[in-house]
């Protein structure tokens, strides 16, 4: 994911940072299966990404090679190989908030937080991303900032919605 | 219109994560019918005539009945709780709401096929439901209706959740037990099928959360009972979601044998602003776009085949008279080409190809040949691809360029 | 057993053998690309879908058993129509370069195009794949653009060498295969040793390109050229030239490489025999003076930068002796130059290998001095063939040559090096005479010959009992270090090589699977048997010849310096 507009961030390069996550994999030295699981899990102190020295450590704690580990986290969608924003906002592209009104929703996101789409804003608060069905249709059109959903929304809602996370 | 509460009867009178008032409405009965009768179990739900709720439609007590055959160390059940499939909600809210008839669910597959590990495969996208059923699957282990020694009995049966990380593809079973393992969620070539060769080689039953919730209450009110349900081929009842433009989305469910037309109007109140109807997609964002002349089709497998429609995991979404087909196309090809886990070939280049296409229609300079194009290449995702994706992912786009053939040669932001 | 009618033909066959290899029963050849015989089946690729009956939808023909009773259909309408369909996808993400691509006329998706007569337009736009050309190692070149995502080299990375260092990164469009976060390959930990070559039925992974440099100095007025042979090569050319595999065609070699321009042809048999002499010397000292045991071989460069990689504690173990090309460097530089009154600087040490781990080997800092290699440039068996065809040479019509003195002699000792089993049984073949000082009757140890999987076997030598075991392929290796690390390999003396079944299956031969090296593997011995007069390294009158004027005993002073090396611990490179 581009961005352009990235700020300067060095959380996965911060020795603590890096020692906590070799606490999280550490119990699953050989587990293979709890990849994802431990990923999921570091990756929010790591500026929510999985970049190489995340990796590192993971392969290390879990004796699984990396070039694996880069091919899971390239994989999935939650899983980002450069860093991102404390917040990450995820807006449903699925065709039921589509028919709703996302692709307007969207537009008054990035004209709100002064950002395309799939960059973070400057001064590393927000993370506008795109992302496929939440399977919240009943609140279309829906978005999740970190694990809270909101919808349906319209353009008007949104400085409302942001203004709990600034 | 009533809707008709059979696995949603409980949904906001319990405590979603007390296994004991589960208990006190009747939950866990069927699991000690089960306990008492193991090999009794598979016939039952056979004779139900079940068949799986997250779009195949595979008769559940055949494949529990290939696990079962199949000697192993070691058995799995896995709950397939990836619900990814854009216009369905209605797993999130029986995992929210019933968490304990899921379990029981699977807790009864384990014991008709002599499997004692569980997983629930959990989207990433669902993180207040984890909540929920991780306090949930405490409780019911304190409760002994999990864990060793099941309800006083031999049996034992644990369920652990597994998270996605947010792959739509995930929801196809082989590439959800990928996902288990720790790799990409790539699906695998079937057969050997994993009702065989599943979870880490061992036999494995992966259900949909809705299939197996309607496990405990068959079991309890008898095969006879949910028989009579619905229609003959698709026997009890469905959680249906509605969305799209609809004055009333959410799940409601009915005996299956219900009409789109019923579901449209009584249920969802038509479309908002008094916009007309003009298409319905059924079934999920694979399904067909079909139009309004189908509108009195009933909601039941063998009903919607026949005409043409999808019955999926019984998922509607409408779309009014100011949604441009192409655009919808458009949207419906993105989800796709995002989604394309790229293993094999036709569905990884295919579903880009398709899509660069349709664009070509948005922009105006779609032509006749294009429209061969397409329908040449969707003829050949649909009968190479390696799983169910890239098999239905042409499907919106060549029905909807025969139902709405001029908005596409006609161009522009339709 | 199953009956199965394929294109109207009916075969019998095993129950659960796949349509693809059915079909082949039947004469009939389905069109294939991520299916490799020498892997597991992928099913990616789908070039292979066929109407069976019964069957809705259409079939990969390698993944889908057969049952009896099965109707096959590979080429109906419907089959014909997804073939070209997916043949046509993948073409249009793939560059469309042939005439320049050093794969033209020697590529699997070429094949398929020109088997089905492909030739109609493609209709969609091109789009390059991946992030680019990665020339960082000096062994295998990557051009990502090139790939079509069938998997075959990160499962030979993975499954055969337990390297995993090719990963598929992305999804959908967007995938291709790679290295963890597009590192340059040099800064892996790869071993170099080119499987992943061998796997890719494409140009997506190549062999690193050094005949521009090798032309360059045959070209060179002011430089002698002088080469080394490796014994694996001699059945490896002629294969390589269009010729059926395990074609022995040693003395033709010679002449061609003659009529190229290189001044000198030497024998890198020579310096096997030299390197028994080495080694077999170090085992018995180790043996006699509770040196570090088991003693493992050394000369597979893939194999030691493995064991540097991710056993860096267990390098003791390792032979000092340097391998055969590293020997004849430091003879060609060291010694020979000297003989033709040349300084090292003006003769070019070049090496014809079946490996492209030599290329990595020749320019570790250990094998050189004052600013030169001891090996200049190495070109491996796909390239040699490059440099004779357009050296306008008919390789079939060619006359016999020896190889030149003093270093062109052989014995079947050093020939045998080429087959995996064949360092462990030339090395007893000496070590079995010099300790007992008996002549040996049959000094054909065939218990540790053996293509694939891990041989052991006890040799009784005299008083002693010397268990060995000889294995190749990264994974198998593991296996072994495995337990020497945890101290319980019980053995004296362990070869070890990269490839799966030796040199004669290394990344620098031609495109292969196992019945090739099979007879690749025959033919090896028989070069041994029925070739060579001499077939023990310490008979070989030019080995002989040459410790005698060199003043020393294998080992010893000069012998020590010029034959033997060291090895770094390279336990940091990212895995």
């Amino acid at each position: 994911m581009a961005n352009d507009y990235s700020y300067c961030c060095t959380k996965a390069s911060d020795p603590l940072v890096l020692a906590k996550i070799a606490a999280i994999a550490a119990p699953y030295r050989g587990r293979e299966d709890m990849l994802i699981e431990v990923l999921r899990e570091a990756q929010p102190i790591a500026g929510n990404a999985v970049p190489e020295e995340v990796a590192a450590v993971v392969s290390e704690a879990m004796d699984i090679p990396r070039p694996k580990i880069y091919g899971v986290a390239t994989f999935y969608a939650m899983f980002s190989k450069e860093e991102r924003g404390e917040h990450i906002i995820r807006m449903c592209h699925s065709a039921p908030c589509h028919v709703r009104g996302a692709k307007v929703l969207l537009d008054a996101f990035e004209k709100e937080l002064g950002i395309p789409c799939g960059h973070t804003t400057l001064d590393g608060r927000f993370t506008l991303e795109t992302c496929e069905c939440l399977g919240v249709c009943d609140r279309a059109p829906a978005v999740m900032i970190d694990d809270e959903v909101y919808g349906p929304l319209t353009p008007a809602d949104v400085k409302g919605v942001l203004a709990k996370y600034r | 219109m009533e809707e008709y509460k059979f696995l949603t009867y409980n949904v906001g009178k319990l405590n979603p994560v007390s296994a004991t008032e589960y208990a006190t409405v009747g939950g866990y009965a069927g699991l000690k019918i089960a306990l008492a009768n193991p090999s009794a179990v598979i016939q039952t739900i056979k004779d139900s005539g079940l068949r799986g709720r997250g779009g195949a439609g595979f008769p559940t007590g055949m494949k529990w009945t290939f696990v079962r055959n199949t000697e192993a160390d070691q058995k799995y059940i896995v709950c397939n709780a990836d619900e990814g499939e854009p216009g369905t909600n209605k797993d999130r809210i029986l995992m929210a709401e019933v968490p304990n008839l899921l379990f029981e669910g699977m807790a009864i597959a384990g014991v008709a096929v002599g499997a004692t590990k569980g997983y629930i495969y959990l989207r990433a996208e669902y993180p207040y439901v984890k909540e929920i059923l991780l306090k949930a699957l405490d409780d019911a282990r304190i409760r002994h209706f999990l864990g060793k020694n099941v309800m006083g009995s031999d049996f034992d049966f644990d369920i652990e959740i597994r998270s996605g990380a947010g792959a739509y593809v995930c929801g196809e079973e082989t590439a959800l037990l990928e996902s288990i393992e720790g790799k990409r969620g790539e699906p695998r070539y079937k057969p050997p099928f994993p009702g065989v060769q599943g979870l880490w080689g061992k036999p494995t039953v992966i259900n949909n959360v809705e299939t197996l919730c309607n496990i405990p209450m068959i079991l309890c009110m008898g095969a006879d009972f949910f028989k009579a349900l619905g229609t003959p081929q698709t026997t009890g009842t469905k959680l249906f979601t509605l969305c799209g433009n609809i004055k009333n989305p959410g799940v409601y469910e009915f005996q299956t044998g219900i009409t789109m037309r019923e579901l449209f109007e009584d249920v969802g109140g038509g479309c908002p602003n008094g916009k007309k109807l003009k298409a319905i997609q059924c079934g999920g964002a694979s399904g067909p776009i079909v139009g309004t002349d189908k509108l009195d089709t009933k909601m039941s497998i063998e009903d919607c085949n026949a005409a043409g429609a999808n019955f999926g995991a019984g998922d509607l979404m409408f779309i009014d008279e100011d949604q441009g087909i192409v655009d919808l196309c458009e949207n419906l090809m993105e989800f796709f080409e995002e989604e394309s886990c790229g293993k094999c070939t036709p569905c990884r280049e295919g579903n880009f190809r398709l899509l660069e296409l349709v664009r070509k229609f948005k922009d105006g300079t779609g032509t006749e040949t294009d429209l061969d194009t397409i329908e040449d290449l969707a003829s050949t995702m649909m009968d190479a691809s390696l799983c169910g994706l890239g098999q239905a992912s042409p499907i919106p786009l060549v029905s909807a360029i025969k139902y709405f053939r001029n908005e596409f040669l006609e161009g522009g932001n339709y | 057993m199953a009956k199965v009618t394929i294109d109207g033909i009916v075969v019998e066959v095993e129950n659960g053998t796949t349509v693809l290899k059915a079909a082949e029963k039947a004469g009939v050849k389905i069109p294939r690309l991520c299916y490799h015989p020498d892997q597991d089946v992928k099913g990616n690729c789908r070039i292979c879908v066929v109407e069976i009956e019964g069957q809705r939808l259409l079939q990969p023909a390698c993944a889908y058993p057969v049952s009896d009773g099965m109707v096959v259909h590979t080429n109906t309408a419907r089959a014909r129509k997804a073939r070209y369909n997916i043949l046509e996808l993948i073409l249009a993400h793939h560059p469309a370069d042939c005439l320049h691509c050093i794969r033209n006329h020697n590529c699997e998706l070429q094949q398929i195009v020109e088997d089905m007569s492909f030739t109609r337009e493609i209709r969609y736009p091109y789009h390059e794949r991946g992030t680019g050309l990665d020339y960082s190692s000096p062994s295998i070149t990557r051009d990502p653009a090139k790939c079509i995502v069938c998997d075959r080299c990160s499962w030979a990375c993975t499954h055969f060498q337990s390297c995993n260092v090719l990963t598929k990164t992305n999804r959908g469009f967007e995938t291709y295969l790679t290295t963890e976060y597009d590192r340059p390959m040099a800064e892996t930990a790869c071993t170099t040793c080119g499987q992943c070559i061998q796997a890719c039925p494409v140009a997506a992974l190549t062999i690193h390109d050094d005949t521009t440099d090798a032309w360059k100095a045959i070209n060179d007025k002011n430089l002698t050229v002088v080469a080394q042979v490796a014994p694996a090569v001699r059945v490896n050319i002629a294969e390589a030239l269009g010729e059926d595999p395990g074609t022995i065609s040693t003395g033709r070699l010679v002449t061609a490489m003659k009529m190229m321009g290189i001044d000198y042809v030497f024998d890198t048999d020579f310096t096997a025999d030299l390197t028994i002499m080495e080694e077999g010397t170090e085992f018995l000292h180790r043996l006699t003076n509770g040196g570090c045991l088991p003693l493992i071989t050394s000369c597979s460069p893939g194999w030691v930068k493995f064991c540097e990689t991710w056993y860096p504690d267990q390098l003791a173990h390792l032979s000092t002796a340097k391998s055969p090309q590293g020997m004849f460097g430091a003879v060609i530089k060291e010694y020979f130059a000297k003989k033709i009154g040349k300084r090292p600087q003006e003769v070019f040490s070049l090496s014809v290998m079946p490996c492209t781990a030599k290329k990595y080997e020749a320019k570790r800092p250990e094998l050189g001095r004052d600013g030169y290699q001891d090996v200049d440039c190495v070109v491996t068996v796909q390239e040699l063939a490059q440099m004779i065809r357009s050296a306008n040479i008919d390789f079939s019509k060619l006359p016999d040559t020896m190889f030149d003195a003093p270093f062109g002699l052989g014995s079947g000792a050093g020939v045998i090096f080429g087959a995996s089993g064949g360092v462990m049984e030339a090395a007893l073949r000496t070590v079995h005479e010099i300790v007992t000082g008996k002549v040996l009757e049959d000094i054909d140890f065939k218990q540790v010959r053996g293509l694939r999987d891990t041989r052991e076997a006890t040799i009784t030598i005299g008083d002693l009992d010397v268990k060995v075991c000889i294995t190749s392929g990264l994974a198998n290796a593991r296996m072994i270090m495995d337990l020497v690390r945890a101290g319980k390999a019980d053995y004296q003396f362990i070869e070890i090589m990269a490839c799966p079944g030796g040199c004669i299956g290394g990344g620098g031969n031609p495109y292969r699977d196992w019945t090739k090296v099979e007879k690749r593997n025959a033919a090896t011995y028989i070069i041994d048997a029925e070739q060579c007069p001499i077939r023990q390294s310490h008979k070989n009158p030019a080995i002989q010849e040459f410790y005698k004027d060199l003043g020393v005993k294998p080992g010893e002073e000069i012998a020590h310096k010029l034959f033997h090396t060291n090895y770094a611990d390279r336990g940091n490179l990212p895995k």
